[in-house]
């Protein structure tokens, strides 16, 4: 078990009140006015990044074509959405932030070698992109030697941990443990059918699941993976049928989302019975959309982030999402999580007095985000977020009701022992 | 894996599996049919076909919207409007994009393979322009949801069912105009001897127009019965172009039989294994047979046998 006591500050958190916000908003006001004695850049850029006396630039890359852009897309807007407020509030010291944006086309050599652009012809003082793993892989070693630092948006598989990377979505403990955790305990859940698109990502879930679900002493009664894009579940249907798990675990991606839910339904699976119950860690509000509320109606997942939380931050981020880029846009978990990533930044060089990628990494650990829209977070020593694992139930209109939060923020766990 | 179950659990088991199996085999005759005719028949090599299909799901989710934006009351039955539309609108795409392109190019087979390719992907990307990156959502009418209850534990699935019904009638309704129309014997006739065909005055570019067209059609209507089963988004055609194109090789490549029979035996093999193997497993078993049987019988398993 990896949930830690958390300090009192992150206790108060979740009660603060409208009152509290605005206070909150006002010292920020004043802050930023207190900054307007600009320090000036050479004090503030020793490594020859562009910054100038009134701008800073930064680079956002992610695929805006190609397969990933369905995905992605969401991840840039909130980066943007949360680069114009930080400028409306003052920007970072006494700088306006301009953005460089890059495509990386879906494609892994295309990120790497636009990531080397933006480091070394832009000389972007950070980095907000990459959403697969293989394409955080393949700038990894880009970033590690020139030096940059990456803000990295999604939920992945863990084993990994890089200083040059603030990984502000959950590693695969954080989302997992709290999944199976609460099957047990709130549904007594006994048996686990493990089901997941061909990659790293699934099968390292999967294992880090199973390990997990036999420490519990209960049952993995099968565990599969189908290529990516695959489309014909009835085989693996007839199969969970047959076995009669009390908890379908799956991690599907892509398109064979589709393709699994309407087939469930249609095998005459009906999540809504929980009979068994689908639990996914794959499936956020983005998704839905293209699966259809009315296919995945009644399944569990197990994120940090549903659109529909219910606190003065997330209400105020959704309003904000929603007027930039109208109303009927839904936020999943990532695109809160690539939300975090410009703030961390500005929070980090503003504790740092500094944009130097060193001095930002010094000061990272142990920031902690207040007005995040999940809450609450903090950067662990290990670069990723403490937060709060939280279960969601899928309704018809494409939304998740939240059933369950972890009372304590979660410890993330990047190479979680025994589980490997 | 069987121990514990009584009889008749497993034998409703094997009832659904071999549901399973029937079901996965119409998918695969309806995706390789269009593609079978053009390759077969013209020697054109259609990289696009999965993009055609799509343009047939994305005709469906329109006429979905029309439907449940104008005429709510018949929304049960637009899914039938909506594959005569995708039929349509594919053959029409595809009896152009014949004009315009592919007919410059019948003595390049090569050349055929990358402009197809070419146009996939600027159906792919035009796709993303106009409906956006995001896959959508096809919403079904009411009865094609859910499941037939046949037994207590034999339930068979309605879209499954609508597949195989479509399949059936769409092979049915090719064979019909193949073997037994005079349009079908002119294509037979270019097919086996172009300059023949042409000396007793069968006009060889109009056949193979039409001959585009309809597979292109064909697959437009795969597409439309796709969204019941599939997703639909810009570049969700890629998913079905190597299976396709793993049936009609298989098959042989100038037989629309044997498309029919490799599709039957790649779909049984593909799904018992599955069962008994894990997903990723089955796929590569069946992907080594195929490749095995094919380095014996290279012309594929029905090799219409003609005059070079």
């Amino acid at each position: 078990m990896k949930m830690h006591a958390q300090s009192t500050k992150a206790g108060a958190t979740g009660r603060w009140g409208l009152g509290k916000l605005k206070l909150l908003a006002a010292s920020m006001v004043l802050a930023a006015t207190a900054n307007a004695a600009t320090p000036p850049t050479s004090a503030v850029n020793t490594t020859d990044l562009a910054v100038t006396d009134d701008t800073v630039t930064v680079g956002i890359l992610h695929s805006i074509t190609g397969t990933m852009s369905i995905s992605e897309i969401g991840s840039v807007q909130a980066e943007k959405l949360a680069i114009k407020q930080i400028n409306e509030a003052g920007g970072v010291l006494g700088r306006q932030i301009k953005y460089v944006q890059e495509d990386g086309a879906s494609d892994w050599p295309t990120f790497a070698e636009k990531s080397r652009k933006l480091l070394r012809q832009d000389k972007v003082a950070a980095v907000f992109g990459c959403w697969t793993s293989a394409s955080r892989k393949a700038v990894l070693p880009v970033f590690e030697q020139l030096n940059g630092m990456l803000y990295y948006p999604t939920f992945y598989e863990g084993l990994e941990q890089s200083p040059n990377v603030i990984y502000t979505g959950q590693e695969a403990t954080q989302q997992i443990l709290a999944a199976i955790d609460w099957a047990v305990k709130e549904k007594g859940a006994k048996s686990f059918y493990l089901l997941g698109s061909d990659y790293i990502w699934p099968r390292t879930s999967n294992k880090i699941a199973r390990k997990h679900i036999e420490k519990l002493g209960l049952t993995v009664s099968g565990e599969e993976y189908y290529p990516l894009g695959h489309t014909q579940f009835n085989s693996v249907i007839n199969k969970i049928k047959l076995k009669k798990p009390d908890v379908i675990f799956a991690i599907v991606v892509g398109g064979s989302n589709v393709a699994f839910y309407k087939q469930l339904q249609a095998a005459g699976i009906d999540p809504t019975k929980e009979k068994p119950m689908v639990l996914t860690i794959s499936v956020t509000e983005d998704e839905i959309r293209g699966i259809g509320g009315e296919n995945v109606e009644g399944i569990y997942a197990s994120m940090k982030y549903f659109q529909s939380l219910d606190n003065p931050n997330n209400k105020a981020f959704v309003a904000a999402f929603k007027k930039e880029y109208g109303d009927d846009m839904v936020i999943g978990d990532v695109t809160q999580a690539a939300y975090l990533g410009p703030w961390l930044w500005k929070m980090a060089v503003e504790k740092a007095g500094s944009f130097d990628v060193d001095k930002i990494r010094a000061v990272s650990p142990g920031i902690e985000f207040k007005a995040a829209p999940e809450g609450y977070v903090r950067i662990h020593e290990n670069h990723h977020l403490w937060s709060k694992g939280r279960i969601g139930l899928a309704m018809a209109d494409g939304q998740y009701k939240l059933v369950h939060e972890t009372e304590e923020l979660m410890e993330p766990d990047p190479f979680p022992e025994g589980y490997q | 894996m069987f121990d514990g179950y009584t009889t008749s659990e497993l034998m409703s088991i094997f009832a659904m599996q071999g549901f399973a199996g029937l079901s996965l085999f119409s998918v695969f005759v309806l995706m390789a049919l269009g593609l079978a005719i053009i390759f077969g028949q013209m020697g054109v090599i259609n990289m696009a076909h999965g993009e055609f299909m799509i343009l047939g799901a994305y005709t469906t989710y329109l006429t979905s919207g029309f439907f449940q934006a104008y005429l709510p009351s018949l929304f049960g039955g637009y899914f039938f409007i909506a594959m005569i539309m995708a039929f349509l609108i594919c053959a029409a795409l595809g009896a152009f994009v014949e004009w315009a392109m592919i007919r410059r190019l019948y003595k390049r087979p090569l050349d055929t393979l990358l402009a197809t390719w070419g146009l996939s992907l600027i159906l792919q990307q035009a796709y993303r322009s106009i409906f956006g990156p995001r896959e959508v959502g096809v919403e079904l009418p009411e009865w094609m949801m859910g499941a037939i209850q046949v037994t207590d534990m034999v339930e068979l699935p309605i879209n499954g069912l609508f597949v195989m019904i479509i399949a059936l009638l769409i092979a049915l309704g090719l064979y019909l105009l193949m073997y037994r129309s005079g349009w079908g014997k002119k294509v037979r006739a270019v097919v086996q001897n172009r300059p023949m065909a042409e000396a007793v005055g069968i006009n060889s570019g109009a056949v193979d127009r039409m001959t585009f067209a309809l597979g292109c059609g064909i697959a437009g209507i795969a597409g439309s019965a796709f969204t019941m089963i599939g997703s639909t988004g810009p570049s969700s055609g890629q998913a079905y172009i190597v299976d396709t194109f793993l049936v009609v090789v298989f098959g042989g490549a100038q037989s629309l039989i044997g498309t029919i029979v490799s599709a039957f035996a790649i779909s049984q093999a593909q799904s018992t294994m599955e069962f008994f193997l894990s997903g990723s497993m089955a796929k590569v078993l069946t992907l080594l047979v195929v490749v095995g049987i094919l380095m014996l019988r290279p012309e594929g398993l029905m090799a219409l046998k003609i005059r070079r």
